[in-house]
Formats: structure tokens, C-alpha cells, sequence
């Protein structure tokens, strides 16, 4: 199933890229798209594992990108 | 700008100030530290203290991390000034950064931040005042002059001039009078209009456009994968060049120029990021999408602004999106019978109808002064009256066979109206749409971009067809093709190079769908069109097609120079630098500047037409 959100007060590119990448890497995870310009993340999930998903993809960018807030 | 950006601002001021009093006092070395120490600090604390707190969750090749051992890597080594310089510019870089991403961040929103905080709504017969997210379907909204519509609708009541420029691109106001649509965003200038809502808010085509250009940057480029797998290797690559650089060539001389060495290998950690290009490339096809989104264009997507820069094919559908649906007379057959009395006769009498046919064989005649008695009209098949007394009937070829007219010419297969005189076949009057005005100078122009080979596919059949190529620059005309024979041709055309198909989307979605790059036309309130396609031309204009191919090929062309320029700018600093001709000086205003100069090139196509 698809996901979409925002993440906000993403300041740095890299970082952008490095967060989808590790999200990409979670199980379950098809394909994550992350644009930094314009805040945005679209996922492609698997629909059973998404809560957990969620939740480890907000642990990623906590770790990565302190300040920064993921919402779905 | 940002309260926290105005900040950064300050910050950065005080501390060049107290930079330029270190430099000065310079002589005296307690003060000249102090000051230099206090101009650090005022820059750059906030990148020391992320640094920290990323090293601490293991991030060590953050760009933050980095740049702090250069500027107190160099300070330590007896360079106080360059450190500080080294951290004072990189936060004038980061900030302008910032700034740029802040700009183009707001010009999507700024479409939907200008749309009406609330509207009137006649409820129970009594208007009230609701936010934009309460209309309904079937509400009846109230647009009074200055008005802007909130969400998609059809006019019950009223005539207006409105202002669709926020959707479509144009300029010119147009007019709007009950039965007609009006889409979000559209400003009525004058007249006061009642329609009735047929989306809500967020179904609305303001909202949808802005969410189709946000989520367009979601579908990367080449360019973008290519940028975000060279950052990967290039920071970690050119931190172990440095510190290979610091440590392996002094191990020659015994480690007694040691600090030459180091100061080499922090020349390294401050070119080590590639944030000019992580930052510029996406910038770049933001740009593009955002500029053409301003004309009424909407690309869904980075990958096909690539796609449309390498264009070889494009088909056309043709009724419809070649031609603008109005037909003209082309010929006039009769056996003996005169031909201008045929047509005079016919357009007396089509004079009373509004058939699409009707209207074009009107035009080719001056008023004739006949008298017209009895009209009566058989709706899709005909129309007959009593023309100077003559009975006259106008029809498709299988009224005529079917009202016992006998000795009809041969069936052709041309859209035509049969002409019977007192239950006398007379003659036929040969019809054909027309192409659009600037259909030619679209071709032309798509020509010139690139484009190789330009088809028509059409249902319609070739005798139609074939004068489209006597008047326009194509290449290739299919007639008489099903739905799914288009697609066939599409795919026929795809290996030859990047195929684009341009069609009205409504019968078109698999065609569009099998094209490299599909583009739908009047696509204004077509929900199916718009899902299909990867390219949405609202304003039903064709120079859209070319438009798009134009700026397509600017962003890409754009790309390319900030991706040579930027890795070139790189590279010769880390020669020039290993070398020792290069200091942190030249290594800190290449990597700024050329960030700076990357992200400028990439705003230009926001700015610009």
C-alpha cells in the first residue's frame, strides 16, 4: 500500500538521502521516496508490517536528523 | 526570511566583524586570539555542538563533524585566521542554502495560501459564510465580484468575466455564463455568478495541482540517483585521501613537516562535501516543474523532464487535439445540379440548426435571402424545410437511404451532409475539421527541439486525414485505427527513441499509459485524464506539448552544468591542494561558491519563462 507524509524541519539534503535510504532497507519497505525539497516521503509498503514500519522509520530520522519531526 | 535565518544573519555579521578587528590588532597576540576565538565561536557553535551529537550517535562523516576539525584542525596548527574564515563562510553558504530551498519551498504553497479564507454559501435559502473545507457537493456557491472560486463547479445562474490566469497561465479574461464549468482558483471580475459545487475542497483542481506539483519531486530523475549514489562514495573517499594525505607523506621526512601535511589534508575535509550537487540537482527539476506548473502545464514527475528532453517520437491524436473540432466546408459534389444553389439551399436551411455541421456550411455562405418555411429537424440525422418553396432536406447518408432518396454517390467515407431537393438527391457537401491555429508552429517548434519524427493516430479515416499533411510538418498519418491499434503504433514507435503520445485522454488512457511520456489536453476537470497522464496540459493549448519539450531541455541542460562544474571545481582543488598550491582560503570559497553559483543556475528556471 502506498504512504505518504512529511517530514518537517528536514534542513540538510544529505541527510534526506540517507534517511531513504535506511527506510529503504526496512522489511517490508518496496520504495521510499524522499524529496527534500519539498518535505515530503512516499512510501510503498507492505500493508501488515506498516505500523512497524512507522515506527522504525521515526526511529531512522530521529537518529539521523534530531530536529527533525516524521508525520503520516 | 525566517526569524531563525535573520539570526544566522546577525551571527554572521558580528563574528566577520570581530574577524576584521582580529585582523587588524593582529600585531598584538592575546587580543587578536581573543577576538578571533569570540569571532569562532559567534559563527559556528551551533555546528560544534551538532557535530558532537552526531558523532555521538556515530555519525562521523557528517559534513559538520568535518568542517569542525578543518576550522579547529587549522586553528591548532598555527592558521588561526583561516580556520575562522574556513567556518564563517561555510555558514554563509549553509545559509543561502536555506534561504534558496525556503524560496522554493513557498512558491508551491503560495498558490494555495492566496485562495479565499471563506465562502458564501446560500443555505436554506439564506447565505452564510463557511471555510473552504465545509462546501459540499450540491452546495450552491455565491461568487461576487472579486471573488476567487474555492472548489470546482458549474454556473446556474449568471454571466462572468473571470480571471483563470492562477490555473490556466493566460492572461486574457474569459467569459462564463450558466451551464459551464468553473474550476478552482478562477477570479470573477465582474458579474455575479451562483454555481453548484461538484467537488469539495481537497477534490478541488487548485488543491489537486498543488499536490501533483509537490508530489512530482517524488519521482526521481537519473540524475538525482546518480547524485545521491556519488555522495555516498565521495565523502568517505576524499576523508581517506585526507587522511592518507596527513599522515603517509610526512612518514617520508620523519614527520618534521608534519603540519604542511595536516593543513593539506584539511584543505581535503573542506571540499569533502558535495552538497553544491545533493542540493542543486533536485533544485534544478523543482525549477523546471514549478516554471512550466506556472503556464497551466503540470509534469507529475523529475524522470519525464528527462524524458522529454531526449524526445524522438511524438504521435498526435487528432480530432480534438490536432484540430480544434470545427469543421469547414472543403468541397461541394453534385452530379448536375449547380453547385452554389446546393449550398445556398443547404445553408438556408441549416441556418435554424445549431448541428457542429451546421454552423461551418452557414459560414460558407453570405446570407441568402430565401425563404425558409416548415423546419423541422430530425435530431442527429437531419434537417428539412420548404426553401422558395423547394423541399429541401439536409442529413447524414443513412437518413437520406433511409427517407427513400436513391441514387446517392459512391460512400467515401467523408464526414459529408447529403443534400436532397424534392426527394432528388442533388448533391453532398464534404466536410473537415481544421487544425488549430498555432498547430504548425507547435510542430515546427518541436522540430527544432528535437523531436525526429511527428505521427498523427487517428479513428478518423485517411481521406479526412490526409490534407492535415499537406498543411502541417508530419511525418507519418495512421487512419482508421481502434483504440487498441494506437497502442500498437506506440509501441512500434518506442524503440526507436523516447515516445510521446498527445490526446484528449478521455478513450486515450492505455495509449497514454504505453507511451514513454503522455500528455492529455483540455484536461480541466477530467479526473481520468488527469490519472493517466504523465503530463496535464490544463489550458487545452497545444504550445504545451512544445513548452514542455522547451523547458525540459533548459532543466536538463541546467543539470549537466552544475554537475561538471561543480565535481570539475572539486577535483582541481584537491590536485591544487595536495600539491600545496591550494590553501583552505581557496578550498572554503570553491566549495561555497560553488555551491552558491550551483544553486543560482538552478533557481533560474523558477524565475525565469
Amino acid at each position: 500500500m502506498k504512504k505518504m507524509g512529511k517530514i518537517e524541519k528536514l534542513c540538510c539534503a544529505h541527510c534526506a538521502a540517507l534517511i531513504q535510504e535506511k527506510i529503504a532497507q526496512l522489511d517490508g519497505v518496496q520504495e521510499v521516496s524522499i524529496s527534500f525539497i519539498t518535505q515530503r516521503i512516499a512510501m510503498q509498503i507492505d500493508e501488515s508490517k506498516a505500523d512497524a514500519i512507522v515506527m522504525q522509520a521515526e526511529r531512522i530520522v530521529k537518529d539521523i536528523e534530531p530536529d527533525c519531526v516524521l508525520k503520516f | 526570511m525566517t526569524k531563525e535565518n535573520k539570526k544566522v544573519v546577525l551571527r554572521i555579521v558580528i563574528s566577520a566583524a570581530l574577524f576584521a578587528l582580529s585582523l587588524i590588532f593582529g600585531k598584538t597576540a592575546a587580543v587578536s586570539l581573543l577576538l578571533s576565538i569570540a569571532a569562532y565561536v559567534t559563527v559556528g557553535y551551533d555546528v560544534v555542538i551538532t557535530a558532537v551529537k552526531k558523532l555521538l550517535r556515530g555519525r562521523a562523516l557528517d559534513e559538520s563533524f568535518l568542517m569542525c576539525i578543518a576550522s579547529i584542525g587549522a586553528m591548532a596548527i598555527g592558521e588561526l585566521h583561516e580556520g575562522i574564515f574556513v567556518m564563517l563562510f561555510y555558514k554563509v553558504g549553509e545559509l543561502f542554502e536555506h534561504i534558496a530551498v525556503e524560496r522554493s519551498r513557498r512558491s508551491i504553497t503560495a498558490l494555495l495560501e492566496k485562495m479565499p479564507q471563506s465562502v458564501t454559501v446560500m443555505r436554506g435559502g439564506e447565505e452564510c459564510i463557511l471555510l473552504p473545507e465545509e462546501v459540499v457537493v450540491g452546495d450552491t456557491v455565491v461568487l461576487k465580484p472579486g471573488d476567487k472560486a474555492a472548489v470546482d463547479g458549474r454556473i446556474t445562474e449568471g454571466f462572468a468575466s473571470m480571471d483563470t490566469s492562477a490555473i490556466t497561465g493566460e492572461s486574457a479574461p474569459r467569459s462564463f455564463g450558466p451551464g459551464d464549468e468553473i474550476v478552482s482558483g478562477y477570479i470573477n471580475l465582474n458579474g455575479s455568478i451562483q454555481l453548484r459545487a461538484e467537488k469539495e475542497f481537497y477534490d478541488s483542481t487548485v488543491y489537486k495541482i498543488m499536490e501533483m506539483v509537490e508530489s512530482a519531486t517524488m519521482k526521481k530523475s537519473k540524475a538525482e540517483h546518480f547524485i545521491t549514489k556519488f555522495a555516498k562514495v565521495y565523502t568517505p573517499i576524499v576523508v581517506a585521501l585526507a587522511a592518507l594525505l596527513a599522515f603517509l607523506p610526512p612518514a617520508f621526512s620523519g614527520y618534521a613537516d608534519f603540519s604542511v601535511w595536516l593543513h593539506r589534508a584539511f584543505v581535503f575535509l573542506v571540499v569533502s562535501c558535495p552538497c553544491a550537487l545533493v542540493i542543486s540537482v533536485p533544485l534544478s527539476f523543482f525549477g523546471g516543474i514549478g516554471n512550466v506548473s506556472r503556464k497551466g502545464i503540470l509534469i507529475k514527475g523529475s524522470n519525464y523532464i528527462e524524458l522529454l528532453s531526449r524526445v524522438h517520437t511524438v504521435a498526435f491524436d487528432k480530432t480534438g487535439t490536432l484540430t480544434d473540432g470545427n469543421f469547414t466546408v472543403a468541397r461541394v459534389e453534385t452530379n448536375d445540379f449547380d453547385r452554389q444553389l446546393l449550398l445556398a439551399l443547404a445553408a438556408s436551411v441549416e441556418s435554424h440548426s445549431a448541428h457542429k455541421l451546421a454552423v461551418p456550411i452557414c459560414a460558407a455562405v453570405e446570407h441568402s435571402h430565401m425563404q425558409v418555411e416548415d423546419f423541422v429537424e430530425a435530431a442527429g440525422l437531419g434537417v428539412r424545410a420548404r426553401v422558395d418553396g423547394k423541399a429541401v432536406a439536409c442529413g447524414c447518408r443513412r437518413w437520406m437511404v433511409e427517407s427513400g432518396v436513391e441514387g446517392l454517390c459512391a460512400d467515401t467515407n467523408e464526414t459529408s451532409v447529403y443534400v436532397a431537393v424534392d426527394g432528388v438527391y442533388a448533391g453532398r457537401i464534404i466536410l473537415e475539421d481544421t487544425p488549430r491555429e498555432n498547430a504548425k508552429a507547435v510542430l515546427t517548434d518541436l522540430r527544432k527541439n528535437g523531436a525526429e519524427r511527428i505521427c498523427v493516430l487517428t479513428g478518423d479515416h485517411a481521406s479526412n486525414a490526409q490534407r492535415l499533411k499537406t498543411l502541417l510538418p508530419i511525418d507519418a498519418l495512421e487512419a482508421g485505427l481502434l483504440p487498441g491499434d494506437k497502442v500498437n503504433c506506440i509501441e512500434d514507435y518506442l524503440p526507436a527513441g523516447v515516445t510521446c503520445f498527445v490526446g484528449d485522454g478521455i478513450n486515450d488512457a492505455p495509449v497514454l499509459g504505453r507511451a514513454d511520456v503522455g500528455f492529455a489536453m483540455g484536461a480541466m476537470g477530467s479526473d481520468v485524464a488527469i490519472e493517466a497522464a504523465d503530463v496535464v496540459l490544463l489550458n487545452d493549448d497545444l504550445a504545451g506539448v512544445s513548452e514542455a519539450v522547451r523547458i525540459s531541455k533548459k532543466t536538463v541542460r541546467i543539470v549537466k552544468q552544475n554537475i561538471i562544474f561543480a565535481i570539475s571545481v572539486k577535483l582541481l582543488v584537491l590536485v591544487l591542494g595536495a600539491c600545496g598550491v591550494a590553501g583552505m582560503w581557496e578550498a572554503v570559497f570553491a566549495d561555497v561558491g560553488v555551491s552558491v553559483i550551483a544553486i543560482l543556475n538552478a533557481m533560474r528556471l523558477l524565475w525565469s519563462r
